[in-house]
């Protein structure tokens, strides 16, 4: 709302006014920031980001159910058959196509690590526990929607559209995963 | 000393409307243990009720002091040490002092030390987690290293237990005891307060501190220092539950330094002022940065203000 | 609200949604161009500026109250969260607990600059009741605020504060019972006390509405206390006080700034870092600075309320009602007037003496002659809830104890003279506020005390018919034209 009634250099005043009102801006818009940052996650939060597994004692055929960031994470350790099984399928057939070695990692092929959330609606598949229905494919099956997984955590039947995620993770030594 | 003179302006500039805050700086009353200062220090002919006041006050504090082997340990007693009663403590010069402050890493590290060889065995830190001595200049691999000589408690399992494990980045520092009964129990009715905010839960904090470290000494002729009690010339009261801490080559420094009973004290002094407040350094800076924007802002509102005004009157 | 004719706007957008809501047309008119008198001083920043805090308290205490957790096994540790985890959270701590401190500053100079320049005087008596319930509001919401850290002064100065209830007679036990939600300060009271913080902040927007607009309704005064007469008086708010107010507001946060990050702890108490303990109450409890002057008056009434004191109170009363609040003795109470100033001496002096020599040695054997010395209606404990409580309520009438012509202190010297007497005893009971209740300070914060009670109910009364009214300038214009003459020849 400029004053047209006085008298004056108005090449100065908007230039005043322009820079007195773009500082105004700068340091609204970096407390606004300030503001908003503390609703990312904080640094405990941030502290679990990453979870390590100590995976010595597992044996072929056994799963495990860790956390990480609050949300499960399958890691199980696949028989030779299983492995043979998810290496064999044709990858035309599938909804998602992805070969078994793009999801484990190479000379690791034993290990498969997925996180334990239906890529349907985020209900979490049976079939970690020994007493569970592992589904036709020997992998995983959500009981919400009647997803089904093979022994890559790959989407063979059912509604969910994509393969269970692989999160980041690496081999600090040959028996500890660190995932995140 | 530039942080008192700024803050002195501070006040200054609240003082138009506030001058009435709490000031933690009368004189101090010097309480003798004994209870003797109410009568002494009451003249005789001061109305009674006063003196009956006056009574209730010292009683108040020589109880605090008094009462270290009893109900509320040492925390109680020097909590009470608003400046009114608490012998003066001496001014000592420190490198976070002031707008532009920072801490001695080197310092840190040798303070930290200090307390995970001394004070760790009684007092507990469990508002500082592992992953914040980074902040001291360790490195990841150190500080999984440290955190894992700690034992915690984790579970339950599948079982159902509960089971021990190596302590993480993301795990606090565990407390020696393991509840505040227990902690009692084992110092002789005293609570050995957590250290995590004990340089911001005593007036002058960081001076006090220290000069509870390096104020050990023989009680005077014919003080009565109760049993279990220590004398110190600095504590409220002079008796302290906490036996002296510090000897001179309690540690051994990994760099070095001369482990003198002050040096111990002065680094620990820094870490315990470190872990009350991780944030300060960052405060500082962002404080910087925001002081320099806000003249900047306000000699613009200024020339904007005087040019907007320029045609009235 | 805005009815009439109503101009349009070249926006389309604008124009579209004010011939339907006229909001834009109402900004305008009560905002843009409002006529505002054209010498107001910098005392006149303190109301945007309390805006401003209310607004930047309800901004960071909204974020805050996502990270804090109401309970008392974890409030301590979400507050120490906060501080040392959340992004930046440390930041918005620091914010809100000096925020509070500068609310009150603001809002001290402005009840301040109310006082001196008259702004309470008719026609603005509603908007002075609005903002002392405002002030109430916020003396509730900043103690409420207080406790939820639950440190040892959170739970111990819940537990005096709520206490005070306790002297109401009769119903007295039950309602403190009531207001902790048990029998001791204990997590049912920190919810409530957390869900009232929160909701608090919204009530005094309500009222900050109403008194913003009853201020609309009536205009500003001004430091002459002349109303406007005519454009020359006047400018348009914005551009004009847009950027006074916000030059003002700089400087401000310039102070504010310093607290958050140089001196964060400046205010407050060391046991404020220290968990609540129910079982060990710290030496010292100490309200936040602001409420220090109220906590003194609290504890200034050391005595009870003897039957000699309240008859010499009560014929007294009479007499200054008399003398001080009429301008002559009513003519029925006239042939009474001996015989009350009788009274209120027979009286007094058995009152003062009960009152305030009791520990007096010499005066011991005196005063244990005096009969019926046992018999008092108002124990010393619910005495000084009332004083306290008072003492704010009695400003709200404050329009009707100061009847003098006159609006601006400005040309009153007598009533400028005591009005700076009664804020050097507010200053002083603050100081007092601060410190143990011992000797000399509990006797100086009696005295302070009596000032500030004899200023608002004898002083300022007596000063409406007796003090000289000044001849006043004949407008706002004449009176800065005058000044800038003056200063022109220095």
């Amino acid at each position: 709302m400029t004053d047209h009634s006085l008298p004056d250099n108005p090449a100065r005043r908007d230039f005043l006014y322009l820079t007195t009102g773009a500082v105004a801006a700068v340091g609204a818009g970096v407390t606004g920031w300030s503001f908003i940052d503390t609703m990312n996650p904080a640094a405990d939060t941030l502290a679990l980001a990453t979870t390590e597994v100590n995976i010595s004692s597992m044996q072929a055929g056994q799963s495990v159910v860790v956390t990480w960031q609050g949300k499960p994470v399958f890691i199980r350790r696949r028989t030779p058959d299983e492995i043979k099984a998810a290496q064999d399928v044709p990858v035309s057939e599938l909804r998602d196509p992805q070969t078994d070695a793009q999801r484990v990692q190479a000379g690791k092929e034993e290990w498969l690590v997925v996180v334990g959330i239906c890529t349907h609606l985020g209900c979490v598949p049976l079939g970690a526990k020994p007493n569970e229905p592992k589904g036709e494919y020997g992998g995983w099956f959500c009981p919400c929607h009647g997803s089904v997984y093979d022994t890559a955590g790959r989407i063979r039947k059912g509604p969910a559209p994509t393969n269970l995620t692989v999160p980041p993770y690496a081999f600090s030594s040959d028996t500890v995963i660190k995932i995140g | 000393m530039q942080h008192k003179l700024l803050l002195s302006l501070s006040l200054a500039a609240l003082l138009i409307a506030a001058p009435a805050f709490a000031s933690p700086d009368t004189a101090p009353v010097q309480a003798t243990v004994d209870g003797s200062a109410a009568s002494t220090t009451a003249p005789a002919d001061a109305p009674k009720d006063a003196a009956a006041t006056e009574d209730n006050a010292m009683t108040k504090t020589d109880g605090d002091a008094q009462e270290m082997s009893a109900p509320e340990g040492h925390e109680a007693a020097a909590a009470d040490d608003g400046g009114h009663h608490g012998p003066a403590i001496p001014q000592e010069e420190w490198s976070w002092e002031g707008p532009f402050g920072v801490f001695d890493r080197p310092q840190l590290q040798r303070g930290f030390q200090v307390y995970k060889q001394v004070c760790a065995a009684c007092h507990g830190l469990s508002r500082v987690y592992f992953r914040n001595l980074s902040a001291l200049g360790y490195n990841e691999a150190e500080i999984k290293s440290i955190a894992a000589e700690t034992q915690v408690t984790d579970g339950p399992n599948d079982d159902g237990d509960m089971f021990e494990r190596p302590g993480r980045p993301s795990d606090h520092f565990r407390s020696p005891f393991a509840n505040d009964q227990a902690a009692r129990a084992a110092n002789g009715g005293a609570l050995p307060p957590d250290l995590s905010l004990i340089v911001r839960a005593r007036g002058d904090g960081t001076n006090y501190l220290h000069a509870i470290l390096v104020g050990y000494e023989a009680a005077p002729e014919g003080f009565a220092l109760n049993q279990n009690m220590h004398y110190n010339k600095y504590f409220p009261g002079h008796q302290i539950a906490m036996p002296q801490p510090l000897m001179e080559g309690s540690v051994t420094y990994e760099d070095g330094t001369t482990a003198s009973i002050d040096q111990m004290s002065r680094d620990v002094t820094a870490f315990l002022t470190w872990a009350s407040e991780p944030n300060m350094e960052k405060r500082k800076q962002v404080g910087l940065k925001v002081m320099l924007f806000m003249l900047v802002f306000a000699g613009l509102m200024y020339a904007t203000k005087r040019k907007v005004w320029k045609d009235v009157h | 609200m805005a009815h009439g004719p109503r101009e349009p706007f070249d926006n389309k957008i604008v124009e579209w949604v004010d011939s339907r809501l006229p909001i834009f047309t109402m900004i305008q008119k009560e905002y843009g161009v409002f006529p505002t008198p054209k010498n107001f001083n910098y005392f006149w920043n303190f109301g945007a500026l309390a805006m401003v805090m209310l607004v930047t308290m309800i901004a960071s205490g909204v974020i805050l109250a996502m990270h804090y957790t109401p309970n008392a096994a974890m409030a301590f540790n979400s507050v120490e969260r906060i501080t040392r985890d959340v992004n930046y959270g440390w930041l918005l701590r620091y914010l809100h607990m000096n925020g509070a401190s500068m609310f009150f500053i603001a809002v001290y100079i402005h009840i301040f600059r109310g006082m001196y320049y008259g702004s309470y005087k008719q026609p603005r008596e509603l908007l002075w009741i609005f903002g002392i319930i405002i002030f109430l509001l916020m003396m509730a919401t900043a103690f409420m605020g207080y406790t939820l850290p639950w440190s040892q002064m959170s739970g111990w100065g819940a537990t005096v504060i709520t206490s005070l209830f306790s002297a109401i007679p009769v119903v007295g036990k039950a309602l403190v019972t009531w207001l902790w939600g048990g029998f001791s300060v204990d997590n049912p009271t920190l919810n409530r006390f957390f869900a009232l913080h929160y909701l608090l902040p919204f009530i005094i927007c309500a009222v900050v509405f109403l008194h913003v607009w009853a201020l609309h309704v009536v205009g500003s005064n001004n430091p002459t206390g002349i109303d406007p007469k005519g454009p020359q008086d006047t400018l348009p708010f914005n551009p004009y006080y847009t950027i006074k107010d916000m030059f003002g507001l700089s400087i401000f946060l310039i102070v504010y700034a310093f607290l958050i990050f140089y001196a964060p702890t400046l205010l407050t108490h060391q046991d404020h870092f220290v968990p609540f303990n129910p079982m060990v109450t710290p030496a010292h409890i100490v309200p936040e600075w602001y409420f220090l002057p109220f906590y003194a008056i609290l504890r200034s009434i050391t005595f009870d309320f003897t039957l000699y004191l309240i008859v010499a109170g009560v014929a007294g009363g009479i007499l200054i009602y008399n003398f001080c609040w009429r301008k002559t003795p009513c003519e029925k109470t006239k042939p009474f007037i001996p015989a009350l100033l009788a009274v209120t001496v027979l009286f007094g002096i058995p009152a003062m003496l009960l009152a305030f020599f009791k520990d007096v040695e010499a005066l011991k054997g005196v005063i244990a002659m005096i009969p019926l010395a046992n018999i008092h209606l108002i124990e010393a404990k619910l005495g000084g809830v009332l004083a306290m409580f008072g003492s704010i309520l009695l400003l709200a009438v404050l329009p009707w104890l100061d009847r003098h012509p006159v609006r601006s202190g400005r040309y009153r010297p007598w009533y400028r003279w005591t009005l700076i007497g009664f804020v050097v005893s507010a200053v002083i009971l603050g100081y007092i506020g601060s410190q143990p209740a011992e000797q000399p300070f509990i006797t100086i914060g009696q005295l302070a005390t009596l000032y500030y009670f004899g200023w608002l109910l004898v002083i300022v009364p007596w000063l409406s018919h007796n003090e000289p009214v000044a001849k006043l300038p004949n407008s706002i214009h004449e009176a800065v034209l005058a000044d800038s003459v003056k200063g022109g020849k220095k």
